[in-house]
């Protein structure tokens, strides 16, 4: 049986798993933040807190990322700074598959 | 959801961004997987799940699912290639992502009964048929060669 300890809530949740614990944190440690033994031990503690569960179940921990500011407008921003770079790299992963695919490094 | 960050919607606008026409279709089961714990933790055989990378060397389009001896697990994954928060925080520490250390000390302290001989490494795959079909299964058999109870998924 599986356990997941994550932190992308939505994306988790749409899929529909049998115990997810999540942890509102930066993507990168879902255990915990760096270094942090603690929290890093709670985290898998709690969650095999769930293994006995007899349905599925989402547990949202208590845990909270040090100096919780604004970590939250980070990841995935879009805007005038970036806009452009990202156009590019788009076109730039788009000639990457291709060149992949044209060698047969594809699955 | 206070607070949580609605990742599918900031990664559809992402994808956008980069020029792509089609909006990225997330994984989801009709009927949620599930299979009931029929024993106490003390006797339970563990293991760890991880998206981390474990052979950068192999080319990422054709990289699958592996399954690897704890004695083997490298002292740093490569996380380098993985979507996450690169600007708030870091993967220099092995332990906020793979649970090993953790998971040791709760067999030592008969919390939980053993480590499995092997974790394993899955891919993060855009394509839902390679994971279902290919990936999972590969995993699912090399759990149950090794008798495993829980396998802990823990995704970058």
């Amino acid at each position: 049986m599986t356990i997941i300890i994550g932190s992308a809530f939505d994306i988790v949740t749409h899929c529909n798993v049998p115990r997810y614990l999540h942890n509102n944190f930066p993507l990168g440690n879902p255990l915990g933040p760096p270094y942090d033994r603690n929290a890093q031990r709670r985290s898998v503690e709690t969650a095999l807190t769930m293994a006995g569960s007899s349905e599925p179940v989402v547990k949202v921990s208590t845990l909270r990322w040090p100096n919780d500011t604004d970590w939250r407008s980070v990841y995935g921003k879009i805007d005038d700074s970036n806009r452009e770079h990202l156009a590019k790299i788009g076109a730039e992963n788009r000639r990457t598959r291709a060149a992949n695919k044209a060698q047969g490094l594809v699955r | 959801m206070p607070d949580f960050i609605d990742y599918m919607e900031r990664t559809r606008l992402y994808y956008r961004a980069q020029g792509l026409g089609q909006d990225y279709v997330w994984a989801r089961h009709d009927v949620t997987p599930f299979t009931r714990l029929n024993k106490p933790l003390q006797d339970c055989v563990v293991t760890v799940i991880t998206t981390a990378v474990t052979h950068k060397d192999i080319p990422k389009p054709i990289r699958k699912s592996e399954s690897i001896p704890f004695a083997e697990v490298p002292s740093a994954f490569d996380t380098s290639e993985l979507s996450w928060d690169k600007e708030s925080t870091h993967t220099d520490d092995r332990q906020s992502y793979f649970p090993l250390e953790v998971l040791s000390q709760l067999v030592e302290e008969g919390r939980v009964g053993r480590l499995a001989p092997r974790f394993h490494f899955v891919p993060t795959q855009y394509s839902h048929r390679v994971t279902c079909e290919q990936d999972a299964p590969r995993i699912a058999k090399a759990c149950i060669e090794d008798n495993v109870d829980i396998a802990l998924l823990v995704p970058i």
